[in-house]
């Protein structure tokens, strides 16, 4: 029989974060540092107007690029957050999570031999989606002394003549980094002097610390070169609705709508009119939400100071990334070792991008008694592995 | 919002936050924490620290009840002199003055029906303003301070995801 794989599916490597799964898996009594999502259930009224739609039989097929009232609460939503400008009905598109809109920018957008440039540590699917496509991803390791911001000479570093897209995912998944409004306005002069589209995925934007988000589509010169890709999984808590977005140019959207018309039709209806309550009525539980995870944020990094990982204040997301290179193990061996000894799963920084080796991401979407735990055993781990040297 | 009240915030949820763990997770001094929370116990905004239990899975009996209370409210008084009259009873748990249909809302808790009627017959009823009474007993409670007590909502994220 012939191969029926296609080499270039075939070659990319597994998600880094799937071999520990099965390693935690077989563990049934651990203890988890290791989501990357919301401990929150959906806001219920949000979930009873999902609900609702099912009862008025909503259960069809809406226009490819979603409801209109959605796109239009989607817009109204990124301006009064944002300051973002967008027609809804033009510049607009509803998709299955913000992982369906990333891919469909990446497709439609990157051609055979491309550049795109891929901050790591980051979220796992740009580089496969760049592979995919035959473009080449070009890593940029952010560094610990720039807690983990993208900074200007990193990136003109980067760049080549056949640079095409800028990747930039902040706030971010792992590290919990944000770019500041002034950070941004140094890479928005970067990408309009050397025409590059910026993908920018803005997962986490309702969930900074102290600071607002700033979105780099809002610099002079950018709105016409940047796709803000968004979604409900993070600040509403909505990840099992698999509801995302993405917004930019119209000739851009039109394209993308192409590819998600032919792969998926459209997105789940009733998670639609679920998500239009959530932009309508729902800027008092991210708040709620966001303030709750800002409590648990400063009482991880006060524990893991205390108990001596060095790990700088992240303002965004619901991650804190200490580093652990003093106990001489990699990543990958002290995840390991940790989930051995004490039965608590945290995620090596490696998951997330080779960049990420001598960290680990520790994820505080749990309650506080969770972390109280976990953290404890962490304590006692660090502490015997000190010992030890 | 002021240090009050995120102090009152997070206590309203979780009474067993020690002013340390407060400090941390609000970003403020110890000192600064302490001190608030000590001139609102002495100012009567924390009143007291109870727990929430569910008697009915021990072994204790217990029965609640809400008591509706028609009462003449008394000149330069209003109804504040009855209702201080009903709560100093041990067995009243909460008195709440209402609009509508009935005056006070009297929550009493007793060890048996019994004990509950001869409060309302032996001592309520009779009072002078006490026009009249209508007694609902509960039956089954299913979330009081915000907090579910049927169901405990399990974490059923999966241990690691990206």
């Amino acid at each position: 029989m012939r191969n029926p794989l296609n080499p270039a599916v075939v070659g990319i490597k597994p998600s880094g974060i799937r071999k520990f799964f099965d390693i935690v898996h077989e563990m049934k009594d651990a203890i988890s540092l290791g989501v990357g999502e919301p401990d929150f259930a959906t806001p219920y009224h949000i979930r009873e107007e999902g609900i609702y739609s099912l009862e008025q039989s909503k259960t069809h097929y809406t226009g490819n690029a979603g409801l209109p009232e959605l796109r239009k609460e989607i817009t109204n939503f990124l301006n009064r957050r944002y300051g973002l400008s967008y027609d809804p009905m033009k510049e607009t598109l509803v998709t299955v999570g913000g992982s369906e809109a990333i891919d469909l920018a990446i497709r439609a957008m990157v051609c055979p031999g491309d550049e795109v440039i891929i901050p790591q540590p980051c979220y796992v699917s740009y580089e496969p989606c760049v592979i995919l496509t035959q473009g080449i991803p070009v890593t940029i390791c952010l560094k610990e002394e720039d807690e983990f911001r993208l900074t200007a000479k990193d990136l003109r570093a980067a760049i080549t003549d056949k640079t095409k897209i800028l990747v930039l995912p902040f706030p971010n998944n792992p590290t919990g980094a944000v770019m500041t409004a002034d950070d941004l306005k140094e890479i928005a002069e970067i990408c309009v002097e050397k025409d590059l589209i910026v993908l920018s995925d803005e997962i986490y934007s309702e969930l900074t610390y102290g600071m607002k988000h700033v979105s780099i589509a809002s610099f002079p010169g950018m709105r016409e070169r940047t796709i803000v890709i968004n979604g409900f999984s993070k600040g509403h808590a909505m990840t099992g609705w698999r509801l995302g977005y993405a917004c930019g140019p119209e000739e851009i959207i039109r394209q993308m709508t192409k590819i998600h018309q032919f792969a998926i039709m459209c997105a789940p209806t009733m998670s639609q009119y679920a998500a239009i309550e959530a932009m309508k009525n729902g800027d008092e539980d991210v708040a709620m939400m966001r303030d709750s995870y800002d409590k648990r944020r400063r009482f991880v990094v006060h524990e893991l100071r205390d108990m001596g990982l060095p790990c700088f204040e992240p303002y965004g997301a619901f991650y804190v990334f200490p580093c652990i290179r003093e106990f001489g193990m990699t990543s990958e061996e002290f995840a390991t070792k940790l989930l051995m000894e004490q039965k608590v799963a945290i995620v090596p920084g490696t998951a997330f991008g080779d960049c990420g080796e001598g960290f680990l991401r520790i994820s505080y979407a749990y309650s506080l008694e969770n972390l109280k735990k976990a953290l404890g055993r962490l304590r006692v781990f660090t502490e015997q592995h000190r010992k030890n040297d | 919002m002021g240090l009050d009240t995120r102090i009152l915030e997070s206590l309203d949820k979780n009474a067993k936050l020690t002013a340390a763990e407060l400090a941390v997770m609000l970003g403020e001094s110890e000192a600064a924490v302490t001190a608030e929370i000590r001139r609102m116990e002495e100012e009567l905004i924390i009143c007291g620290y109870p727990t929430l239990i569910d008697w009915d899975k021990t072994e204790k009996h217990c029965v609640t009840a809400m008591i509706e209370v028609k009462v003449t409210p008394q000149r330069g008084k209003g109804f504040d002199e009855i209702a201080e009259r009903i709560y100093q009873f041990e067995e009243v748990e909460a008195v709440y003055l209402m609009s509508g249909g009935f005056d006070l809302c009297v929550m009493l808790k007793g060890t048996s029906l019994k004990s509950v009627a001869e409060f309302v017959s032996g001592k309520l009823a009779p009072m002078e303003s006490v026009l009249s009474t209508a007694t609902h007993f509960v039956l089954k409670k299913y979330k009081e301070h915000g907090l579910p007590l049927v169901t405990r909502t399990e974490d059923e994220r999966m241990l690691i995801t990206p």
